[in-house]
């Protein structure tokens, strides 16, 4: 069969494509020319190679946030990924109760970052808010302003209120898309508790788990706003993640030529990992 | 193994039933033998899985009581009854093995595990599930994840009674005719009462020695495959069961006998001289009405050839009259005079059967 050919396509494609260009590859590509050049302003460039690359790699500094975002990020995936299950499993499956769940779960997604941020700071500080004196009243030394321990806790707390709705809402989806012929099965089949979850709700959940996954890993791997109005970075340096060293460099210091580097190898990071997952998670699948 | 009773058995989903339409099931009271083969037929809806879910275990009715073996079970657990159910959809444990779904019932209830290899590998050999015993689950077509439900329904030994509701629905045809000898194959080798519900007669009738045909929550007839071709107890199961299904003509009954288009019609049932149904009907399957000399003046309206058969369409003064007969035979056109088989024709007052 003959194709039609029809030139006016491109007319729905260049819109797109202009925007694709403006808000993307335009600035990505800006950071990549950043990234191998110097610059002192009024436009003037000098060719550096892959000299910022070098120095990323071998700065100890960006070893230190890149250890601290490993750790932070795998913290909040052990907390928020089996409790969001663990949500998701104990929530009514029909009744008045289902909307109520619902919205409860959505409200904390539903709040902008940098409020997230603010309220937690004004709810943990140890003089006024209520979690700080509270926990000082009940005998705990507790100050995230100057504890890194204490910071660490803070942040953590404050993701895990803020998303782990998310891998409720997602795996609640997934619950709920599970034919009672599989739970009437399992019951003559005189399964136990654990066997359902395990060989009957968790499998069925694989898929929305993937997506949970994914999502809270390249989210919680780019934090920004939440902890830079909750800690800043601090104390000292104990809570800058990867982004928040990186405007540090960027805007702080104006080292434009390491931090673009380092912004690419940011974003090489994410996407590896993105990648390997996905792949391990889907190689059962394409075994079908 | 055990022979099943059902004592007046209704149920209804609604919490207060104010009219007969509340009721999913009504009245219901089935005596069925040990190792028997049994099909429940009715149209969606009917209540059919209501009453398997009743007898598994998986509700409990509004009223009456389930007996296995003279036992009383209404409020016993799917476990407890120990029975085996097969569902319309194949349910299988996607993560699991061919063989580790055959022995997932058989290591809940701590059976050991030779026993458990022994008991899996003659399924599999039964359903010729052997070559892809150690694959994943997941992988298999769907016949072969049916086939997978219907080993986990058949592993364990003991069972009471298995139930299939409606397990051929998403199977491909030419499939769903191996599947199904395949069962009737099975029950006459193990010899356990199977319980088999469907909407589909031709399932049910190769199936089944004895059919209960249901229709809004009630049993209109049960009986041998036989009998409800020959003799319909209820105008439901006569143009439910059949291909085409009986004629129901509107009828009078003047002084003991049923005229149709004023024309008088004998039927095997025995009319009272004195009725008072809200409806009369005579029931008279397309395979046994004739072209005849004279009888009810019909004009002929479609004729239809399937093949072996012709469907001839025609309309009395009191309704349509579908005839089947043989391709070969000759057939009227314009107007022609029908006439009923006597032993295969029937008086039903509101519906049912007048005897």
């Amino acid at each position: 069969m003959d194709k039609t050919i029809n030139q006016k396509a491109w007319f729905f494609v260049i819109p797109v494509f202009i925007l694709v260009a403006f808000n993307a590859v335009v600035p990505l590509m800006t950071v990549v020319n950043y990234a191998f050049q110097d610059t002192f302003g009024n436009n003037v460039f000098m060719w550096e190679g892959t000299r910022w690359f070098k120095q990323i790699l071998k700065s100890e500094r960006f070893h230190a946030a890149l250890g601290r975002q490993f750790l932070f990020t795998g913290i909040i995936l052990l907390i928020q990924i089996p409790l969001g299950i663990a949500i998701a499993l104990s929530m009514p499956k029909k009744g008045i109760g289902v909307p109520i769940c619902l919205v409860l779960m959505s409200m904390p997604l539903l709040i902008p970052w940098n409020v997230v941020g603010a309220m937690w700071n004004i709810f943990a500080l140890p003089e006024i808010g209520f979690l700080g004196h509270s926990l000082n009243d009940l005998g705990f030394d507790y100050n995230f302003t100057q504890q890194i321990g204490d910071a660490w806790f803070t942040t953590i707390l404050m993701d895990v209120w803020h998303w782990t709705s998310l891998v409720v809402l997602l795996s609640y989806a997934g619950l709920q898309s599970i034919q009672p012929a599989y739970y009437q099965a399992a019951e003559i089949d005189g399964a136990s508790k654990w066997a359902i979850f395990r060989y009957i709700e968790l499998p069925k959940m694989k898929k929305v788990l993937t997506i949970a996954i994914l999502l809270r890993f390249m989210d919680s791997f780019m934090i920004y706003t939440e902890p830079f109005v909750l800690t800043g970075g601090g104390p000292g340096n104990a809570t800058a993640f990867l982004s928040i060293d990186l405007v540090k460099m960027a805007l702080g210091q104006f080292d434009l030529g390491p931090a673009a580097a380092m912004s690419l190898i940011y974003f090489f990071i994410v996407l590896l990992v993105c990648w390997v997952f996905y792949n391990l998670m889907m190689r059962n699948e394409v075994q079908k | 193994m055990s022979k099943i009773t059902l004592k007046d058995l209704s149920h209804s989903y609604l919490e207060k039933q104010n009219s007969n339409d509340d009721w999913a099931l009504r009245n219901i009271n089935i005596d069925w033998k040990d190792g028997g083969a049994y099909a429940l037929l009715g149209p969606s809806g009917c209540g059919k899985t209501t009453l398997l879910n009743i007898i598994s275990g998986l509700l409990n009715p509004t009223k009456g009581k389930v007996f296995f073996n003279n036992e009383d079970i209404t409020l016993k657990t799917p476990v407890e009854r120990n029975i085996a159910q097969i569902f319309q959809f194949p349910v299988i444990y996607d993560t699991m093995t061919v063989y580790n779904n055959l022995a997932f019932p058989l290591k809940n209830r701590g059976i050991p595990p030779n026993e458990i290899d022994k008991r899996v590998k003659e399924i599999a050999e039964m359903l010729e599930l052997t070559k892809t015993l150690y694959n994943r689950a997941s992988g298999l077509t769907a016949d072969g994840k049916q086939k997978i439900s219907l080993g986990r329904g058949l592993a364990r030994s003991d069972v009471n009674v298995i139930m299939f509701d409606e397990p051929l629905t998403v199977i491909d045809p030419h499939l769903k005719w191996v599947l199904r000898s395949k069962l009737k194959e099975l029950h006459q080798k193990i010899n356990r009462t199977m319980i088999y519900v469907t909407h589909d007669q031709t399932e049910a009738l190769t199936f089944a020695d004895q059919v209960v045909v249901m229709h809004e929550g009630e049993i209109v007839q049960t009986g041998t495959p036989v009998e409800l071709f020959e003799k319909p107890r209820h105008t439901f199961v006569g143009y439910f069961i059949g291909s085409p299904g009986m004629n129901i003509i509107p009828c009078e009954i003047q002084n003991g006998t049923a005229e149709v288009a004023g024309i008088k019609i004998s039927t095997s049932s025995k009319i009272k001289q004195k009725s008072n149904f809200s409806k009369t009907e005579i029931g008279i399957r397309p395979e046994f009405v004739s072209f005849s000399k004279d009888g009810i003046p019909v004009k002929i309206i479609k004729v239809s050839n399937t093949g072996r058969h012709k469907i001839i369409d025609t309309e009395c003064k009191n309704g349509k009259i579908k005839i089947l007969s043989h391709s070969s035979k000759e057939i009227p056109s314009g107007s022609a005079f029908l006439s009923f088989d006597k032993k295969y024709t029937y008086a039903y007052g509101d519906s049912r059967i007048i005897e």
